[in-house]
């Protein structure tokens, strides 16, 4: 660790221009585009420029590493890799840049996280996985996401597996809800995979749907809490039933229907799965979907860019489910790597993805980002039900695998409380609690009062103000600051009441609170 | 908003009314006139035994008793609770012990949740008495307090979701840090160490930094985020509001120099200043092994603090506008598990336990249902917590049948009718 903050002191002092800047001194905005144009990039022009809309200039280097780091592994650049990033000449560099991190082991982390989140993960109240249930589910989630396991096999495993919770991992789907009955499965299953909430459909409809999920049995072992998955064996009768898309279909006895859902569900041409999957990727990436909200696809609620829902359908199909796949035609678009700061100020430029729209970052990630940059750790712990959960300090929180076990700070910002799997549980709203927390706490304050790694940058910058804040702003914000921020910080470290310790340990204060840092952008 | 404008707005109150989403629920105003206007509930985390409390059952012999097997009269006629709450017995007067609580589940989640939400598990997760009263008696009402109107002393529940559906607005705002100590660190609000001209140095840097929100000076996140920074910056009142000091030596001794005393000085403070809904999250009454030592050690702590929170809010002439709810998720197993591993312990106990209830228009001194010769079963008038939460919604001026705005714009009730198939044994009437 000493060695790679050395390592970027020499070449952070080494540098003559700010890297990574637009014109003028901009940090975040490009005159000129670094990527060609993408089939994604021309469905969306279309739609803003049949309205007028002019979209936002092309992002700076500097803001493309901080955003795709965040939004692709849930983890802050370091200093070492946004330099190198910068110092980068080769014009793929960002394409090459997304291959690595689509490869990286926090990026099974972090999607795990996600995946998690939309299934409900959780030991205890209302959803009552119990702990080495969760253990194991969230285990076989991150190595399906971290194998890459193509999707439509990821789906059908959730859906159509059998066995016991602890050795078949995947059967948790069946009891990761809020009851057992079959239209509380069909629900769960609709709102997982197609993007439906079946609230809103017909009681005849839903009933047919439920019908699929009418055979699914539970049965308990002599293993505390372990708890079999498996087609009711009392079930001697076919059974007819209607598919979501109106087609009847024969199931005779002894077949399970739940099979014989997965199968419909994934077959290409399905008019839900593969629409449901990339609308969500889609808003996971660009913070809003193409049917938004991501999961209530309904008739009523239609795409704004059909084309390009269409499209990347397709592209899922054509890449046989690999996900990896939609998130590196998204991440490689322009669409993606433009500017947050609009051109324009009709409210559809934000809609109709006309600009990155900014957002709060997720809880545990900002956590992480914290303890990260003041070497710092949080423990989490749960005393209740036994066995007892310690999970060790220097674990990250975005591999916190069970909802159960949290934090004050991790429900101040909005970790959603895996109750219902809605996208929307998850609350990215500032609330005064926590700008309190951010501003004034004593929480955040021991962390950067209490930063050895801090300490060591004051010390080894010397009496050298403008290092200090290079270097604070390359671990911070992933970015060098322009002359002006330079300045401003010069003057406060030469008020004279306070000590340089001090006034790093402001700088650092001031940075971590900037809505550029609590922001992805 | 200007400084001034934002401290008469108190710490929290501007920033809640910006998170306008079109889909905020309101909910009706209540009615001027009711008696209650706050909640202290004592929230006995982990299930108190109700034999060592408030439904003593000195005939029943040690097997069940232990060392704790007498009782003792109270300063009202013919009701006697245990002997090891000899200050209580001088407050029975002012409260009404229910001892005939009831709903059968023993695990520690479930049973929360039903005792404080009046349901039970289905589809959807409701919100917590807390969150209800947030919700009709807080920001959507014109609330203008300092500190937001369900606060949690000292730490969140954390076990479920206190706002339930209605979301992270109505969760409640839990203080960190810990009364008894010195100062109180309330989390955002007393910072350690950092003097205040410093703060405000610190303050213009991050402003004269913030080169994002200047590049996007029309942009609504960010615009919620500085109305947020606004309010939290209003600290002065708060932080003299969380100062116990000023109660001076004498009343900080009367509580208790002990994190639950000093708690309940902390929320009578509030209650005062007018929060509506304050939760005390009194740990460490799941007491499965050692639970006599640990008794001997918690029973005083919970005389002193809760009676003098009694005698104290009936000087201040607060009682009639204060409801104090003392319980748990459960109770403990009235027989004692002598035997290895527990070696006199006392087990979840869902089926019987007790609760108590004063001020806010409950009546004191009454004695609601009963258990058994051993308190092993409800004997008569069972009480579920849907009634006792619907009763006190009713003190409150909340319609407990009335409709619960959501985000999620779902057809609710405040609570389950008749038909929902959520046990009641009717309203408290012999109570108010």
């Amino acid at each position: 660790m000493k060695k790679a903050i050395l390592a970027v002191t020499v070449a952070a002092a080494a540098l003559s221009a700010y890297a990574g800047e637009g014109p003028g001194g901009d940090p975040f905005r490009s005159a000129e585009s670094a990527v060609p144009g993408t089939r994604i990039d021309e469905l969306v022009l279309a739609e803003l420029t049949a309205r007028g809309i002019e979209a936002a200039q092309p992002s700076t280097d500097a803001v493309f590493v901080r955003r795709v780091y965040l939004d692709v592994i849930g983890t802050l650049p370091r200093a070492d890799e946004v330099r190198d990033f910068l110092e980068d000449t080769h014009p793929d560099k960002r394409a090459a840049l997304i291959d690595r991190l689509l490869e990286r082991e926090e990026f099974a982390d972090y999607w795990s996280l996600k995946w998690c989140d939309v299934l409900r993960v959780k030991a205890e109240f209302p959803i009552n996985l119990w702990p080495n249930a969760v253990q194991a589910y969230a285990k076989w989630l991150h190595d399906a996401i971290r194998a890459n396991m193509p999707y439509d096999e990821f789906a059908r495993a959730l859906l159509a597996s059998s066995g016991s919770n602890f050795r078949v991992p995947p059967v948790n789907f069946y009891r990761a809800m809020q009851g057992r009955d079959p239209s509380t499965i069909a629900a769960a299953a609709a709102l997982t995979f197609m993007g439906v909430r079946l609230d809103g459909w017909p009681e005849g409809r839903r009933a047919e749907l439920a019908a699929f999920f009418s055979r699914v049995a539970y049965k308990p072992t002599a293993e505390w809490k372990e708890e079999i998955v498996l087609l009711d064996p009392s079930a001697m009768t076919p059974l007819d039933a209607v598919f979501p898309d109106g087609q009847p279909v024969h199931i005779e006895a002894g077949e399970d229907p739940r099979e014989v859902f997965a199968e419909w569900l994934t077959a290409p041409g399905n008019p839900y799965f593969a629409r449901n999957i990339v609308n969500r990727v889609w808003a996971w990436l660009m913070g809003r979907g193409i049917v938004h909200e991501p999961d209530d696809i309904r008739p009523d609620n239609p795409p704004v860019n059909p084309a390009l829902l269409a499209y990347l359908e397709e592209e899922l199909v054509r890449a046989d489910y690999d996900l990896r796949q939609v998130y590196r035609l998204i991440l490689n678009s322009r669409t993606y790597q433009q500017s947050s700061i609009p051109r324009s100020d009709s409210a559809e430029a934000e809609t109709l993805f006309g600009q990155y729209p900014v957002r709060q970052l997720d809880a545990e990630v900002l956590i992480d980002a914290l303890c990260g940059l003041f070497n710092s750790r949080e423990s989490y712990l749960s005393m209740i039900p036994e066995p007892f959960t310690y999970i060790p300090d220097y674990q990250r929180t975005i591999l916190l695998a069970d909802g159960s076990i949290t934090s004050p700070f991790l429900e101040l910002f909005g970790r959603p409380s895996r109750d219902t799997g809605l996208a929307s549980e998850r609350n990215l709203q500032p609330t005064d609690g926590q700008r309190l927390h951010m501003l004034n706490s004593t929480h955040i304050q021991k962390k950067i009062e209490g930063s050895w790694r801090l300490r060591q940058l004051v010390e080894t910058s010397k009496g050298d103000t403008e290092r200090v804040a290079r270097l604070l702003y390359l671990h911070i914000l992933s970015r060098y600051p322009t002359a002006e921020e330079t300045a401003v910080v010069k003057q406060y470290f030469e008020r004279g009441d306070v000590t340089r310790a001090e006034a790093a340990a402001d700088l650092a204060w001031a940075l971590i609170n900037t809505k550029e840092f609590l922001y992805r952008h | 908003m200007t400084r001034r404008a934002a401290l008469r707005r108190g710490v929290f109150g501007a920033a809640a009314l910006a998170l306008l989403d079109g889909k905020r629920p309101v909910a009706a105003a209540a009615p001027a006139d009711t008696r209650a206007k706050s909640v202290i509930q004592i929230w006995m985390w982990g299930g108190p035994s109700h034999l060592d409390t408030f439904d003593p059952k000195p005939d029943a012999g040690s097997d069940y008793c232990g060392p704790l097997g007498e009782s003792l009269a109270t300063n009202v006629d013919g009701i006697q609770i245990n002997a090891a709450l000899p200050r209580l017995a001088q407050q029975a007067d002012k409260y009404a012990i229910i001892r005939s609580m009831t709903h059968g589940v023993n695990a520690h989640e479930t049973a929360s949740y039903i005792v404080q939400t009046g349901r039970h598990p289905d589809r959807l997760v409701y919100p917590c008495a807390g969150a209800v009263v947030a919700l009709f008696k807080g920001y959507d009402q014109g609330y203008a307090g300092i500190v937001p109107p369900y606060v949690v002393l000292t730490e969140p529940q954390g076990r479920f979701s206190e706002a339930g559906l209605l979301g992270q607005r109505y969760k409640p705002f839990a203080t960190g840090g810990n009364p008894s100590r010195e100062p109180f660190v309330v989390e955002g609000i007393v910072a350690e160490g950092i003097p205040d001209e410093r703060q405000l140095a610190r303050r213009d840097l991050l402003h004269a930094l913030d080169s994002l929100g200047r590049a996007m000076p029309g942009n609504e996140q960010f615009a919620r985020l500085d109305a947020c920074e606004e309010n939290a910056y209003g600290l002065g009142e708060a932080r003299r509001l969380f100062d116990l000091n000023v109660e001076g030596d004498e009343m900080r001794d009367r509580y208790g120099r002990n994190t639950f005393g000093q708690s309940c000085l902390m929320a009578r403070r509030l209650v005062e200043a007018g929060v509506p809904y304050v939760t005390i999250n009194y740990k460490g009454w799941d007491t499965h092994k050692q639970h006599f030592e640990i008794m001997k050690r918690k029973l005083p702590e919970l005389d002193q603090g809760m009676a003098t929170l009694l005698q104290d809010l009936a000087d201040r002439g607060l009682l009639d506008s204060t409801i104090v709810w003392w319980g748990g998720e459960f109770g403990r197993s009235p027989k004692v598990e002598w035997g290895a591993p527990w070696n006199g312990g006392r087990q979840h106990y869902g089926k019987c336990f007790c609760s108590v209830v004063a001020g806010g228009g409950f009546q004191g001194g009454r004695v609601l249902g009963a258990s058994d010769a051993r308190g092993e079963e409800v004997a008569e008038r069972p009480v579920y917590p849907l009634d006792l939460i619907g009763t006190m919604y009713e003190l409150l001026g909340i319609d407990p049948d009335g409709p619960l705005p959501n985000p999620r714009g779902l057809e609710l009730r405040v609570l389950p009718e008749p038909g929902d198939g959520v046990p009641s044994g009717g309203r408290l009437s012999e109570l108010i």
